[in-house]
């Protein structure tokens, strides 16, 4: 695999309820690929958190998937409001989601946490009123 | 234990049973999604009451073996057949999540 392998997705911000899609696509791909399984969980809860996030946050935004030898990356862009304390919004239980949501069991507060958690490596890029990029990576153990 | 046998326990039912001959092993009990995706264990039963169509979602991710809904929950709409279409069992159970636990613990071991 010498090639860099690259899944994109629109995620869409309309209906919260079938957010994920994307997510779980990218986990198969990751298994038709024959990763190791850990590192496919890793990718995959990171990204879905990711992509709820885009959804409750930002009405939407892209996913792209970028599988290399030893490392897969996860670049998620949106054109949301922004994050205007991102040190704050890493806290575990901090969280500007809607009671609507809560009912669905998110907006915990757990999202970005759990992002910086299942990743390598974590980067967050925010203007308010202009958008959020995140770029998380997930190294592949070498055998 | 497969979850086709687990299907027919008392009080047990089956809502969506894509893959019937999934073995189960473990149990999780959890309704806040972004806990229950960092912990629950591949192959385990996940005990819930939330029954929208993140559930799915979640249990797909965490590559439960199915997901039980509990307290008589019924799965809302669309939720039954978006869990079918991603391969992902779901059971409904008549009882509590401590009492749904205490069932299922019994048939595993």
């Amino acid at each position: 695999m010498a090639e860099t392998l690259t899944f994109r997705f629109d995620v869409g911000g309309e209906d919260f309820t079938s957010a994920g899609q994307a997510s779980v696509q990218v986990k198969k791909n990751l298994r038709q690929l024959g990763l190791p399984p850990e590192i496919i969980r890793r990718v995959s809860i990171a990204m879905y958190e990711g992509e709820i996030n885009m959804v409750i946050h930002a009405g939407g935004g892209i996913a792209e998937v970028r599988v290399d030898e030893d490392k897969i990356e996860i670049a998620l862009s949106d054109h949301g409001p922004g994050i205007a304390d991102i040190e704050q919004a890493m806290q575990a239980g901090f969280s500007t989601a809607p009671d609507v949501v809560r009912s669905l069991g998110f907006g915990a507060g757990m999202g970005l946490p759990n992002m910086k958690r299942y990743t390598d490596h974590m980067e967050i890029r925010s203007r308010v009123g202009e958008g959020t990029d995140i770029l998380m990576r997930v190294d592949i153990p070498t055998a | 234990m497969t979850v086709r046998e687990l299907a027919a326990l008392s009080g047990f039912s089956a809502a969506a049973l894509p893959q019937p001959e999934r073995v189960a092993d473990g149990v999780y009990i959890g309704d806040l999604l972004s806990w229950v995706m960092g912990r629950a264990r591949e192959g385990n039963v996940w005990i819930t009451i939330m029954s929208n169509r993140n559930v799915p979602a979640v249990a797909a991710l965490c590559d439960a073996a199915c997901v039980v809904l509990a307290e008589g929950v019924q799965p809302d709409e669309g939720m039954a057949a978006l869990a079918a279409e991603k391969g992902v069992n779901v059971l409904l159970s008549t009882y509590g999540a401590y009492e749904t636990a205490l069932r299922l613990h019994a048939a595993l071991s």
